[in-house]
């Protein structure tokens, strides 16, 4: 395998990481709406707690895709 | 990709000490989201008593980011207001200038909040305040940051060294999450457009199969990204406040 089909191959393979974010960003938003139908009282006051979790879910995803351009265009 | 190139608008042969300091386009729209936000809160500090609908808006903001500070820095929290309201409304605004479709009547917008250059500012001055707050606030004592209230000294000497990378890394995950959002979301429109221009360029069946479809996910792929720009800026002001809540409330 030549260098440029390598560098396609890996930056397709960098882009599972984007995939396994979407999971996390799913995780986080689905187990607060389970958690927040179970007690909606207290669903307001955490919503900090929710983008704080899905910005960290989210820059590993958005990493993945850093990874992906850098190995395509660096 | 053309619409992300910065090129001169103004004096692309000023030069100062052997650097180029031409007025960009990404310099314009900066002035442009300035000059737009400046009068949006001007519309809104009429200081009626019976508020209208333009001031109801502009005290929603500020409302909000305020109840933000207050529930995460607590009553320390109040003195930040200005640098993060203006961080956020700076965001927000050039985030949605970055997607109004004025390209019809030949403004082609410039999102320069999807160059890492300029969120990487606005993410070192969120963290020189927080460096400069703690070393304020607490002296040398801000270093007690890097080990957890409680922790028995074996395991601080494991966790010293993580908390010291994951607290210098926040700049670079700061700014590098805005500009990779937008810049990830501009470039699925431009893939998205060049479905539809490519489709309908190879012929009416092509056009109706891989044009039409594109074009309807195109404008789903629209109203996701108004929820970004507005996602994106306010993470970026609550991290922002969750950092300094850590320099100003030292565990």
């Amino acid at each position: 395998m030549d260098l440029e089909a390598a560098k396609m191959v890996g930056a397709g393979l960098a882009a599972i990481g984007a995939g396994m974010a979407a999971l996390g960003v799913g995780n986080v938003f689905g187990s607060f709406l389970e958690s927040a139908l179970r007690n909606p009282g207290a669903a307001d006051g955490q919503q900090g707690r929710l983008f704080i979790g899905f910005a960290a879910a989210e820059l590993l995803g958005l990493l993945a895709f850093v990874v992906a351009m850098i190995i395509l265009f660096v | 990709m053309h619409q992300f190139t910065i090129e001169p608008w103004l004096g692309a042969n000023w030069d100062v000490a052997g650097y180029n300091i031409a007025f960009t386009n990404s310099a314009a729209w900066m002035l442009i989201t300035a000059v737009v936000l400046w009068i949006f809160m001007l519309g809104g500090m009429r200081r009626q008593l019976v508020p209208g609908r333009w001031q109801m808006m502009v005290e929603t903001f500020t409302g909000f980011i305020d109840d933000m500070l207050e529930a995460n820095i607590g009553k320390g929290g109040r003195k930040y207001v200005p640098y993060i309201f203006s961080l956020f409304m700076f965001i927000l605004f050039a985030n949605l200038l970055g997607l109004m479709p004025l390209g019809v009547v030949g403004l082609h917008p410039f999102t320069f909040t999807s160059h890492f250059t300029i969120t990487g500012v606005l993410a070192i001055m969120s963290f020189l305040i927080v460096l400069t707050v703690g070393f304020w606030k607490h002296g040398l004592h801000f270093f007690s940051l890097f080990v957890p209230s409680g922790t028995p000294l074996i395991m601080a000497i494991f966790i010293a060294p993580i908390e010291f990378i994951s607290f210098m890394f926040r700049p670079f995950s700061l700014g590098l999450r805005l500009f990779v959002a937008m810049m990830a979301g501009h470039v699925l429109l431009e893939v998205l457009s060049s479905f539809v221009i490519d489709g309908w360029n190879a012929g009416a069946g092509f056009g109706l199969l891989v044009g039409v479809p594109s074009f309807v996910l195109m404008v789903a792929i629209c109203a996701l990204e108004i929820l970004v720009a507005g996602i994106q800026a306010y993470v970026f002001a609550l991290l922002s406040s969750l950092y300094i809540n850590d320099a100003e409330n030292l565990h």
